[in-house]
Parts: C-alpha cells; structure tokens; sequence
C-alpha cells in the first residue's frame, strides 16, 4: 500500500517503471550521492489519515483565541474586516489557485486579466498611473520602494517618519543592510527638514495611531530636495482620503490584506507597490500588459520582464520571483463585489465608530485621545498610569484588558517612549464590543483610584 | 488530445477590441452597487474637508452575478494542476491536496498582534513545524519569515554579510559565487546584498566545474549558492569538494533548495557539507502555487549562523508555552543580538505554512521518501522513454526532474518554444522552457510523484508525436497553440507600448 496518500502509482507501476528504466530499485540512480548520507533516518512522526489529521488540526486552533471571540480592537496594517461570500468562491477556485506563474499566456488568460484588472483597481484607488502585480507584503513593500527611489536617485538616505508602522521601519532597516544604505528616522513633522540629500521620504497617512497627515507639503518638500516622495497607504483609507497620486506621492505602496483576505496570523498577504509611470521600469515584480494575439484578440501577458531577475540575474531591480498573484486576485475580486458605494461605506463605519468609541474613553477620568490632530478609524489613546516603570501605563492596561479578554494593542516601546493603546474599528466592530471596552477600562481605572486612595 | 476549456456564452458586451471576456470596467453601470456593507454616512463630517477625497473613486460598479460570471469565465481560461499534468521544470507542480486548504481556515480569524496567551496553537505549530524542517534537512534552526525562496535568499545572504561582520572580515569579503546552471534568483540576491557576483561554468558533466571553483575561490569570498539536485536536475557528483573547497577560504555555501523534492529521506543538504538551505514549500510540501504565489520559503541553517536568524524568535519556556522573542524601538540595535532583524512585518506566510504542515503531518517520514522515490522514478521513466527523441543535456541518471534540448527540432525549424506551444494542443502544460540558460533550446521537464503512469505516458507520447511533427510538418508545429483559447500573443508589442491598465470607457 501507498505511504503517500497522494501517489497515484501501484506497485505494478512501479515495477513497470523500474523496469522500463532498466534498474532493479531507485537506489541504482542515487550513486553519485555520498554513501554515509544515503537514506539517513529523520526522525519525524508517522503519518495520518485525513481525518486525523483534521482533527489534530482542530486541537491546535482550540488552543487559539480567535478575534471574533470577545471585544477585539487590533489592527494597524492587519484589519479585520468583512469578507463577502463569493471573495473566497471565486478568488480560491483550483483554476486560479493550482496555476503557477503565467509563463504560458495562451493558457493562462484567467490569471493574467485578473491581475490586470487588480492592477487597473489599484491604480484607480490609490490615483497612481501603474501598479505591479503584488508584493510579499506591506513591509517588505516599503522597504523595495525605498530601495526604488535609491536606484532613481542615486543617493543612499532613507528618511522615514517614526509614525510608520514599527514593523514597517524594523523591516526596512533589515533590507537596508544588504546596499548598507542610510536610515534616518525622524517624527513626521521633522520629514522636511530631513530631506537635504534623501532619496526618499517615507510619510504614512493615516498613521500608525491613525493621526491624518499633510502628505502635500511632505511631498513638495521632497521634490524642491530632488527626493522621492513615499507614502505608505491603506485601502480603505482611500476611498474617503485624497489618495497618493492626488498628494504628490512619487511611490505609494502599502498592506492589501483589508481588500478580502483573511488575517490568518502574519500572512500570506499583500504588498502594494504602485507608481508615477516615468518610474515605472524601475519597480520590482511582475508587472502584466495588455496585448493581442495572433488572431487579433485582446490578450494580458506578463511584461517589461526585462527589469526581472530570470533576465537580468544580478543587474534586474528585485529578486521577486514568486509573488502573491491569489492575494491579488483576491483583491480584484473583493474591489469588483464592494464597488465605490460598498468601500466607502465600509471605510465610513470604522471612522464613525471609532470616533464615538474616542467620545466615549476620551471622557473617562485619566483619559485622553492621544493621536495629534485628526485621526482615521484608529486613535491613540492614553491611560492612567497603572503600574511603575515605563510601560505602566498603555502596556499595563493592554495587559489587564486581556485578562477580561479584550484584545487592543498598547505600543509597548514600539513609537519611541510612548506608552499608549492603539484602538482600530472597521466595520466589523459592534456595539456590545465598544461597550464592553469602555466598561472594562473605566473598571480598570477605577480600581486604582481605590488602590491609590486606600494607601 | 484538446485542451478542454468551456465554451464561454457572448455576454452580449461590446469589447472595446474583440476579447474572450469583457473588462469589469466594460460591464460597469451606475447604480448596479451591491450590498455587502452599507451605512455609516455620519463618517463623513468627521474627514475635515482639506482631507477629502476630491479625486473621483473610478471603481466599477457591478452586481455580485455579473462579477461571480467575470471571474468564473476567467477561471476557466487558466491551466492548473487541478485541470491537468504541469510538468514545469523547477516548480514542482504536484498535486495540492484539498484538506489543507481547509485546516487553514480554521487559523484565518487569528491577528498577528495578538497576545502570545491568546495564540498558543498556532505558535505550537510553528514551532513543530520548525523542528521537523531542521531534521528533514539535518540543519539547527529554522526560521519561517521568509515569503518564498528569493526572499530566503536574500535573508540568507545578510546572514552571511553579518556572520563574516562578526568575524571582522565583512570588509575584504564581497563576491558570492553562482554556477551558471542557478536561477536569476540567486545572482539577484547577491546583489541586493551590495555584493558582486561571480559566475562559475558547469563541467561536461553537468556538474559545477571544481577546476574553475577553485580558480575564483579567495578571501573576499562571502559564499557559493548552489542547487542541488541542480537545475539540470543532477546530483552533483564531487559535491563535498566542493563545499570543502569554499569552506577552506572562510566562505559560506548556501542551499538553494528549490529542488528538495528529489531529497525527502534520501539525503539531508546538512550531511552534505551546506550551512543552510531553504524550502519552497509551494513546491515540495505540496501547498498550491497560487498562480504565481504566496509561497513561503523557509530558512534552515546550522549552528553557527542560529544567532544571526531574523528576529523574532518562537521560544519554548519550562511550562512548554511559546514567546516571541522580539526586539523594541528602546533596544536599537542591542535588542536584536546578532539577529539581522525582520525581513516582513509578521511571522510569515503563515497560512501557507499551516498547510506545508499538515502535509508533513499527513505523509509522515515514510510517506515524504516515497514521494521522492516517486519522484526521481517517473522523471527517469519519462527520460527513458524521450532520450531518443531529443536530444538529452547530459546523459546520466537524473533526479527528479531532467533537461532536453529541442536543437535537432531547431535544425528542422521548430524551437522549444514552438514544442512548448505544440504542448498545449496536446493538452498539457508546457515545461519550463530556455532554461538553464547553460542548455541551448532548453525543455525542462518535472513530472513529480502523483502523476499516473498513464499520465507520464501520454505526456511522453505526445512529446514523441511533437518530435514525428517537426520532421514531417514543421509548419503546423509553429503555427500552434490552435486549441487553446488564445493563439500566441505578441508580447514586443507589449513591451514596447505598454498598456498596464484599463482605460476607462468614455
């Protein structure tokens, strides 16, 4: 009997094929392989049989809390957001999610025009001339179009605001170690004056606490330097905000995981890179065109693959070879059901929500929303301070919230020595879940004034 | 043999050029928006109007049957494994089985951000996951951040940059060396990394020519990438020495791992002489490829390069509970060690390694080397039975996968290009084609373990059918793709006048 459930072949195939080879076992095909490391024992466990292994499955997510278990407010570049039924119908079929690359157009014609049309969508988002195909992810996103605006202008300072996602400029700093380029991170009311001698500078709107930004004058001041303007972006976020291509942003580039795909802990996901068309043979990735065929009719091939690595090896722009095409499909997918109206409405309940949530715990004694300025559909907020030491207040009161299950992140030394919580609504957040975290914190704060008032 | 793609119904829209099926932007009519999410409007006296959009939002406005029929039609005009044999080269197009696309959607609801009490499961997976890649491959450690073997390759190389750092030679050492057989990717890697990169031939072998290693090894070298099996789907035969040989200047050889699938139980890169190597599990551990991606391209190195793995860390606590051992904005740089930090936001491609997982889980130590034995068996069976019909790169015994080259069918006026095309009529898809770039008119053929035997011998019939063709009719060979649903494209005039968007209708 088979050991690879999945094997098609009998042992009468085998027999055959071995014979047809001309060797008794597929050992006689292994000689040029060292004998001492020959069919080494592994170690590994035995295997299952389908319903085990689901139910072993199981036993793993029960060990998880899932977001939709209890009050949950986290956010940031990963949003939970409402998934329409046909996005995972469509965008998962076996046609789209067993092809590979698009090497072949003729028969391919399904992924190519999908991300087409992704690209055509994001374009119109985001108000930029051309998107590519997809990156890994929101950082790593960021960290090639610095890398971009580093090939176009030939200079080696990276200036990104502190007010980027911490992921986002820890992941930036990594990348920037291969070309040993320059990091410089300042707040983004300091962007302009940083930008003498910058390739880039890197503003996100909104921001990590959801504080909307001048994006313009960020932009302006990198152009009067001979820099680039980077913005990093959200989806939603757009369908309410001038978009980057509106505010003088030369790369946009931003986490596509809110347009249908699943937060599924860190990923896979989807990187945003979208551009100025004068820049666009210096992007990474893949990029698809429009075309004809032999017989006249409209086609998508991949193209301008002479930036790519399999063409250029060590001079091409990226390393992307595989990519994330689902998640773009996804994308596509997701844009097509929630049209215009839907988008908006969606992006619309986070904002609105998210400012009465701020109504509610901005009031509540020791309290105060802490974004400077206007903010999006997340918010800062600080807290009473719960325990000595440097996180005792954001990240104490995270802490303490988890213990009556509510999930909100607190900056935990991630944005300089800020000690706050970062609150995210999207459409998704309920009544109940804002009633039950402003309970909880007010529950919180109170019992310290006991505490305190009983010493 | 056809290819069998559905006949799709004239959806009455007029295109702006003849076409298989509309645009969304072509179908588009005001007023037909759904209604998944509605409401909210009070949102918009909140946006101070200098924020604003006032650029219009030109999404197309569609109904959700118009949309399901859009992307249905499209999905039908694709080729994939589940449709049928996909023997592209390198690629490792094997079956993706269907339960683990269901278990991972039993960790879809869970956010990166989420307190470590709140995600034990999913940190006990990857953290066992990470256990059985290092004895698969007899590595140390293991890390899952990376988003496919490029992005390992590049967090590969700046571990080496940071590891000869560390020893005070990162300034004399800057040439990593490649065969001329390694995918664009690794050449490109390097380079990201500021490194130089220097290229070594292939003996008459079809191995890495050990004379001319030695010849470009010195101290400023950083390390050598090599494939092995390499891209001609060959075991290279003097392998220690050459690993040996490296070592012996101070540098590092890296595994490019995009051919493990003939290596499951058969040989560990570890016993090998490599100091790390990474996995394409969308291509050994079965998980789909997406139509270009998500893969994920885990990072398995040994001893001496653990320190220098991207942060955060899965660790294990006395109690048996997972951390994440991360480093803050309070910590730069000290907080990371000799880690060269995260090279994504989160953890990784976590819903691709969920799946990797359960197939190693579900296939188990026997089931992994019977697949590779699979493997390595229906690439030589279909070798034997095309060896006379093509002509065979390097004649020896191949792992799992092999090279033809289609230059006797170029004397007769037929490239690999046109074989390729004349493929698709026959109803398979192609081989990866022109590469490696070392084999002129290049058919890299992967068959992998769970194509039937029927399947490898219809495949090796039509090739032979291609081949008969090329001699008797070599016009009708290059006038194919005739089956499929488009004839070739011409991609000059997509590079040279690029369209990379919609125009929207006026």
């Amino acid at each position: 009997m088979n050991k690879n459930p999945y094997s098609s072949h009998t042992d009468a195939d085998r027999a055959a094929m071995l014979e047809r080879v001309g060797i008794k076992s597929v050992d006689d095909l292994l000689t040029a392989i060292p004998k001492d490391a020959l069919r080494p024992k592994l170690g590994l466990p035995v295997g299952m049989s389908e319903l085990e292994i689901q139910a072993h499955l199981e036993s793993l997510a029960a060990k998880n809390r899932t977001a939709g278990a209890g009050p949950f407010f986290l956010g940031g570049p990963v949003q939970r957001r409402y998934i329409p039924a046909a996005v995972p119908v469509l965008a998962l079929r076996g046609e789209f999610l067993t092809a590979y690359t698009p090497y072949q157009p003729e028969v391919s014609q399904g992924t190519l025009q999908s991300i087409f049309e992704y690209q055509s969508l994001i374009s119109e988002l985001l108000a930029m001339d051309v998107a590519n195909s997809s990156m890994y992810e929101g950082g790593s996103a960021v960290a090639e179009a610095a890398f971009m605006a580093v090939r176009i202008t030939g200079r080696r300072k990276v200036v990104i605001a502190g007010e980027v996602y911490f992921e986002f400029r820890r992941t930036v700093r990594t990348y920037a170690k291969g070309p040993d380029l320059e990091i410089v991170e300042v707040p983004t009311r300091d962007l302009v004056a940083a930008a003498d001698g910058a390739a880039c500078l890197i503003v996100q709107h909104p921001d990590a606490f959801g504080g909307l930004v001048d994006v313009r004058a960020i932009a302006d001041a990198a152009h009067a330097a001979g820099a680039l303007c980077i913005e990093v972006t959200e989806p939603h976020a757009n369908a309410l905000l001038e978009p980057p291509g509106a505010l003088g942003a030369d790369i946009a580039v931003g986490e596509g995981q809110p347009l249908g795909i699943p937060m599924s802990f860190g990923g896979p996901y989807l990187g945003i890179l979208a551009c100025r068309a004068a820049l666009v043979r210096q992007m990474p990735g893949r990029i698809v065109g429009e075309t004809h065929d032999a017989r006249g009719m409209r086609g998508f091939v991949n193209t301008l693959q002479t930036r790519e690595q399999h063409i250029r090896r060590e001079k091409a722009t990226s390393n992307i070879c595989t990519n994330e095409a689902i998640a773009a499909i996804t994308a596509a997918v997701y844009l097509a059901l929630m049209g215009p109206e839907g988008l908006r409405a969606a992006a619309r309940l986070g904002v609105a929500k998210a400012h009465a949530l701020a109504h509610r715990l901005g009031a509540l004694p020791g309290c105060s929303v802490s974004t400077d300025g206007d903010f999006f559909d997340r918010f800062a907020l600080r807290v009473p301070r719960l325990a000595p030491g440097r996180e005792g207040s954001g990240y104490a009161m995270r802490n303490a919230l988890l213990v009556d299950n509510v999930l909100v992140e607190g900056t935990s030394m991630h944005y300089g020595d800020r000690d706050d919580l970062i609150i995210q609504c999207t459409e998704m957040t309920t009544e109940a879940e804002m009633d039950a975290l402003v309970a909880a914190i007010e529950s919180i704060a109170a019992s310290l004034r006991e505490t305190v008032s009983a010493r | 043999m056809t290819i069998r793609t559905q006949v799709i119904p004239d959806s009455g829209v007029k295109t702006a050029v003849p076409a298989l099926e509309p645009l969304l932007v072509e179908i588009h009519e005001e007023g037909r928006a759904g209604r998944h999410v509605r409401g909210g409007e009070e949102a918009d006296a909140l946006i101070p109007a200098a924020f604003a959009r006032k650029a219009p939002l030109g999404l197309p406005e569609l109904s959700e049957p118009q949309v399901v029929r859009h992307f249905t039609h499209l999905a039908q005009l694709n080729y994939a494994v589940d449709t049928g044999m996909y023997p592209l080269g390198s690629c490792t197009m094997k079956y993706n089985p269907k339960i683990n696309d269901r278990v991972a959607s039993l960790f879809a609801d869970l956010h990166p951000k989420q307190p470590q009490s709140t995600v034990q499961g999913a940190l006990t997976l990857l953290a066992e996951l990470e256990g059985m890649l290092a004895k698969l491959t007899g590595m140390d450690a293991v890390t899952l951040q990376p988003a496919a073997g490029a992005q390992a390759e590049f967090t590969a190389i700046l571990m080496f940059k940071a590891y000869h750092q560390k020893r005070g030679e990162g300034a004399k050492r800057h040439r990593v060396i490649v065969p001329d057989t390694a995918h664009g990717t690794n050449p490109a890697s390097a380079a990201m990394c500021g490194f130089q990169v220097t290229t070594v031939k292939s003996d008459p072998h079809g191995n890495i020519d050990l004379a001319s290693l030695k010849a470009a090894l010195g101290d400023d070298v950083v390390g050598l990438m090599l494939t092995n099996p390499n891209t001609l789907g060959l075991f290279e035969e003097r392998l220690r020495e050459v690993c040996d040989a490296v070592h012996a200047v101070g540098g590092l050889v890296y595994g490019d791992g995009a051919n493990m699938n003939a290596l499951l139980g058969v040989a560990r890169p570890g016993d090998l002489g490599f100091d790390c190597i990474h996995i394409n599990v969308h291509k050994t551990f079965s998980t789909p490829h997406g139509a270009g991606g998500p893969g994920a391209g885990p990072l398995c190195v040994k001893e001496p390069l653990r320190a220098f793995l991207p942060k955060p860390w899965i660790v294990r606590d006395e109690q048996g509970r997972y951390h994440l051992d991360t480093a803050r904005d309070d910590q730069p740089p000290a907080g990371l060690g000799d880690s060269i930090g995260r090279v994504r936001t989160f953890l990784g491609n976590f819903g691709v390694l969920v799946r990797a997982y359960t197939y190693m889980r579900t296939l188990g130590e026997e089931g992994l080397a019977e697949a590779s034995n699979d493997a390595i068996l229906a690439a030589n069976y279909l070798l034997a039975q095309l060896r006379e019909h093509y002509d065979v790169a390097f004649d020896r015994a191949c792992m799992h996968e092999f090279v033809l080259s289609a230059s006797r069918q170029k004397k007769q006026g037929v490239s690999a290009l046109d074989v390729a095309k004349a493929l698709i009529d026959e109803g398979f898809h192609p081989p990866t084609v022109y590469f490696p770039l070392v084999v002129p008119e290049a058919l890299m053929i992967e068959p992998t373990e769970t194509e039937p035997r029927e399947t490898l011998d219809a495949f090796a019939a039509a090739m032979i059918r291609i081949a008969e063709r090329a001699k008797t009719d070599p016009a009708s060979v290059k006038a194919s793709p005739v089956h499929a649903p488009l004839a070739r494209l011409d991609e000059v005039t997509a590079a040279r006048n690029p369209k990379l968007k919609w125009q929207r209708p006026t």
